[in-house]
């Protein structure tokens, strides 16, 4: 896209440096936990040692005890108000604290709230539970098979630990499509629970005015406006009302999806600071974070796929169960039980797939939300791209000839998929031929034939990703009945600087920046004379926040179309102040002039003072615009990425040697944000690839709760990215933009495990599953007798 | 127990409890919140400060240890108005997106480039190795690094 404005101005397409930057290395950013009240009161957190366990006894009396401890708050406090229980985005149920019996380990037992961080810690330690073990369950697979202990007891009628079966696609087609196909190869495929583990971890500070009966929430949270709606629609029986609740999102420290959901500790913050009328502080510690926050993924995947002898893909079967803990609390669109999985047919043209999932409760913290992904869009690519990779061995083929020979083809854009989905726009194959460029493909082949001939062990894979961002329309997409839509509100002030709000939220993206670029395109104003602001509910207008890479489809389009609103009436204005017609006006960003006499033109800052000064007679003054922008589709962003692995024969080690990433997200906004986000998306596939997982033990005791064992890349383990993209716009937004902050996230994982596998596949090695630890593989290796000596 | 530090090059007094951590003196007692936390088990390096020149993860020194010691957090960085050509540099390269990491970052990188003029990427990757970040995957942060090396190498020339 050429550049429409002057570095000046700072539109579209410019590297411009990040405008929250200069607070953020002064150390001068905003975040809850830098914020102190006066009086302000803390909360700590009661957690269960037990992963499934009947509450017999709650003894308080040592806790109270304690120098500054204020109040031991328990599920029987709560339930005098009915909020015990809390609804969850999914439409199921989840404690906040419990009155009967713990569902998982690290649950919340009790809270308490002191004038210290510190004495509220010992008031904590000292907090005396009695339990009574109850059987657990941790395989979703034992969960489902009859005689398994029921685990949701408080829901009467429920005999089983089944929550719900979603299925999508023809069924019957797929089936005769399988039969039919010459080879079919089938596979399963587990891909884990992992943490999201932004470096800051959740909390809030509540704040109830008893004197205006106003509620202020500083919290961690990623969609404030839907946030507050939650909150007056479950406490409004307590007198909560949504104009009586104020919530601030202040800066972020990463969020990635698991800054989505509501959490016990908020809502115990808020009610304590109801009834005290003083401030309370909740914040996490990092244990707290990894084991009780929601988590993502955790999806047991069978998936089979069929082709003809000549390589063409026909069809994809695909059966899932999902382990969601204890409770549904997936942070989906409603419609989508298993989020948007069924974009599993990813760039490929086959005209036969099905997909079903069964949801499945376990003794674990409630998962489904993301990991820097959209809705389950990762385990969707990581399935259709090793899918792709086996059926192209199985072949013979090499697998990026499979893919060019099975991509839907550019002509084929507006494209259906056989799963429903109609992709916006793409060239998959021009990111692949340039991915392959950029390593030297070719080349890479003849040097691991020498290799393997050798006997070393070299491995190259390929990701070619389509992703589904941007939710999205509300025929289809709504949370909690909320329909998805964004918004923007610009106001130009006199001397023709600007603010502009969103309802989103930015957690690192760099929206200052990015808005403020989008609003400098389109009218002409340097990106530097625009504030940006997000996140308080009171001043904001309403939207639904940033998650699945929504704010550049959503906000952003809101952003571009409430800046033609302005400059629509600004041509008003202009035509007042020249004297002509307006069809007479020519505009290029800042300034309308007259065509034919480009002398005689009125520039975006003396439009906005006359706006004040000068306006045309029966015309409102002031120069402002609102849009709340439903997108008629989602955006679909692609790239193809090739990463090369070599396995050192005596540890199982897997080193990422290149990785080359191409991405395609349509128009680019800002060059270096595109960038920073792939750098930080490949490092979030690169981290559950291979080091990250959250698992249990067989009674339920979580292994991975803690950075100890935890492994979160250093930057030491990742590799140097290359990067590099296409450009195919989205034909319906309005900038042509697509969403681009979790395309690296969705698409990196294959591409690596493809790799491994590639230096394996002669040994007969056919999947290992994510992460691919230096265990596995050296397990591996031991039991094809290539270990080294 | 009565405590005088000095941070940034002032001079502070406090009562502290023995048992407060050197993190929470910083941010709640002398209300200097640039230095985060992000864990509490020594790994994520968001409260990385110095202390006597040298690098410690504050959220593992007791208050106490900092007795009658120099202390310096992310806001001594800028002197006299003037960033350090570390700071500088992250703005320029994008080394930082939340900016969550970034004031243990900015610690890590002013003590390791007062004695590594000339540092190899891999040597600047080890260097931060105590220090996660979740955002950037670390490749524009070295950049930063080797242009602020760069820049305090032609300063001292």
């Amino acid at each position: 896209m050429a550049l429409r404005t002057s570095p000046e101005v700072s539109g579209m397409g410019h590297a411009m440096k990040r405008k929250e930057d200069p607070r953020f290395i002064r150390g001068k950013g905003n975040y809850v936990d830098d914020l102190q009240l006066p009086g302000m009161l803390y909360l700590d957190i009661v957690r269960s040692p037990f992963a499934h366990a009947k509450i017999t006894r709650i003894d308080s009396a040592k806790a109270l005890a304690v120098p500054g401890v204020l109040a031991v708050i328990t599920g029987e406090t709560l339930a005098q108000y009915n909020l015990h229980w809390m609804p969850t985005l999914m439409s199921d149920t989840q404690m906040v604290l419990p009155v009967e019996k713990v569902m998982y380990q690290a649950q919340e037992v009790a809270a308490v709230l002191a004038t210290s961080r510190y004495a509220a810690a010992d008031g904590a330690a000292a907090v005396e539970v009695q339990y009574e073990a109850l059987p657990v369950v941790v395989d979703p697979k034992k969960a489902l098979e009859p005689g398994a202990p029921v685990l949701r007891t408080d829901k009467k009628d429920k005999k089983d630990n089944h929550i719900w079966h979603w299925e999508w696609g023809d069924r019957a087609a797929t089936d005769r499509a399988i039969a039919e196909a010459d080879v079919t190869v089938k596979q399963d495929i587990y891909i884990p629970r992992v943490h999201v583990a932004s470096i800051e971890t959740c909390g809030c500070v509540a704040h109830f005015d008893k004197v205006n009966e106003k509620l202020t929430v500083w919290m961690t949270t990623q969609a404030p406006h839907a946030i507050r709606t939650v909150f007056a629609l479950v406490a409004g029986h307590v007198g909560l009302a949504e104009h009586k609740i104020r919530i601030i999102s202040p800066d972020i420290g990463g969020g990635f999806g698991g800054k989505v959901p509501v959490y016990p500790g908020y809502v115990i913050a808020v009610a304590a600071s109801v009834l005290t009328g003083k401030p309370v502080k909740w914040i996490e510690d990092r244990m707290e974070n990894l084991q009780a926050d929601s988590f993502a993924r955790d999806y047991h995947i069978s998936a089979e796929p069929g082709a003809r002898k000549d390589g063409t893909l026909t069809a994809l079967r695909i059966k899932t169960i999902a382990d969601h803990g204890y409770t549904d609390a997936a942070a989906n669109p409603s419609k989508f039980p298993a989020g948007l999985f069924h974009v599993c047919t990813g760039s490929y043209d086959l005209k036969a797939a099905h997909v079903e999932v069964d949801g499945v409760y376990t003794n674990k913290p409630p998962g489904g939300i993301a990991y820097r992904c959209s809705f389950r869009v990762t385990e969707a690519v990581h399935t259709i791209e090793r899918m792709a990779d086996l059926m192209a061995h199985e072949l013979g083929m090499d697998p990026a000839d499979f893919r060019l020979k099975n991509f839907v083809k550019p002509e084929q854009f507006p494209y259906k998929s056989a799963l429903g989905w109609e992709y916006d726009s793409g060239n998959y194959a021009g990111a692949l031929q340039k991915a392959m460029e950029q390593i030297g493909y070719a080349e890479l082949k003849r040097e691991q034939a020498d290799k393997r001939a050798r006997g070393d062990l070299m491995g190259i894979g390929i990701s070619s990703f389509t992703e589904i961002v941007g939710a999205g329309p509300s025929k289809h997409f709504d949370i909690l009945g909320l329909k998805m839509f964004d918004s923007c509100e610009i106001r130009i002030h006199p001397t023709g600087k600007a603010i502009a709000r969103f309802g989103t939220k930015s957690q690192g993206q760099g929206h200052e920046t990015t808005y403020a670029q989008i609003l400098a395109e389109e009218l002409g104003i340097p990106a530097k004379d625009i504030q940006i602001e997000e996140g308080d509910t009171d001043t904001a207008p309403y939207g639904l926040g940033t998650y699945a890479s929504r704010s550049t489809p959503t906000a952003g389009a809101a952003a571009a179309v409430a800046a033609r609103k302005i400059q629509d009436k600004a041509r008003k204005i202009a035509a007042h102040l020249l004297e002509a017609a307006e069809g007479d006006l020519v505009w290029e960003p800042g300034k309308f002039s007259v065509k034919g006499a480009p002398d005689k033109s009125k520039t975006i800052q003396e439009i906005a003072f006359a706006a004040y000064t000068n306006h045309p007679q029966g015309m409102e003054a002031g120069l402002e615009a609102v849009s709340y922008y439903d997108p008629p589709n989602l955006t679909y962003p692609f790239g193809s990425y090739i990463c090369v692995v070599d396995i050192d024969r005596g540890t199982g080690e897997v080193k990422v040697r290149r990785f080359v990433a191409i991405d395609d997200c349509g128009n680019i906004i800002n060059p270096m944000i595109v960038q920073g986000q792939i750098h930080g998306g490949l490092t979030m596939g690169l981290a559950p690839a291979l080091y990250e997982e959250i698992s249990y033990d067989e009674i339920g005791n979580v292994q991975g709760g803690s950075f100890i064992d935890y492994l979160v890349p250093t930057a030491v383990e990742t590799p140097k990215w290359e990067t590099g993209h296409t450009v195919t716009p989205s034909p319906h937004h309005p900038l042509g933009a697509k969403g681009v902050g979790e395309s690296a996230t969705v698409g990196a994982p294959a591409a690596i495990a493809n790799a491994v596998v590639d230096a394996l596949w002669h040994l007969g090695v056919r999947h290992v599953d994510i992460p691919i630890t230096p265990p596995k593989v050296w397990k591996l290796l031991r039991d094809h007798g290539v270990m080294a000596e | 127990m009565q405590i005088r530090v000095s941070i940034n090059g002032e001079k502070h007094e406090a009562d502290v409890e023995p048992r407060l951590l050197l993190v929470h003196l910083i941010r709640e007692v002398l209300r200097l919140t640039g230095t985060h936390i992000g864990c509490d088990t020594t790994h994520c390096g968001a409260c990385t400060v110095l202390l006597d020149g040298r690098p410690v993860k504050s959220c593992t020194v007791f208050a106490v240890q900092a007795r009658d010691r120099e202390i310096m957090t992310v806001e001594g960085l800028e002197q006299n108005g003037k960033l350090h050509p570390l700071q500088e540099a992250f703005m320029a390269e994008h080394g930082l997106q939340c900016g969550y990491c970034t004031p243990g970052m900015l610690m890590t990188g002013y003590a390791f480039l007062a004695k590594h003029a000339a540092p190899s990427e891999d040597d600047i990757r080890h260097a931060i190795s105590g220090n996660l970040c979740r955002c950037t995957g670390y490749v524009n942060i070295v950049k930063a690094f080797q242009a602020a090396a760069a820049q305090l190498k032609e300063g001292a020339a």
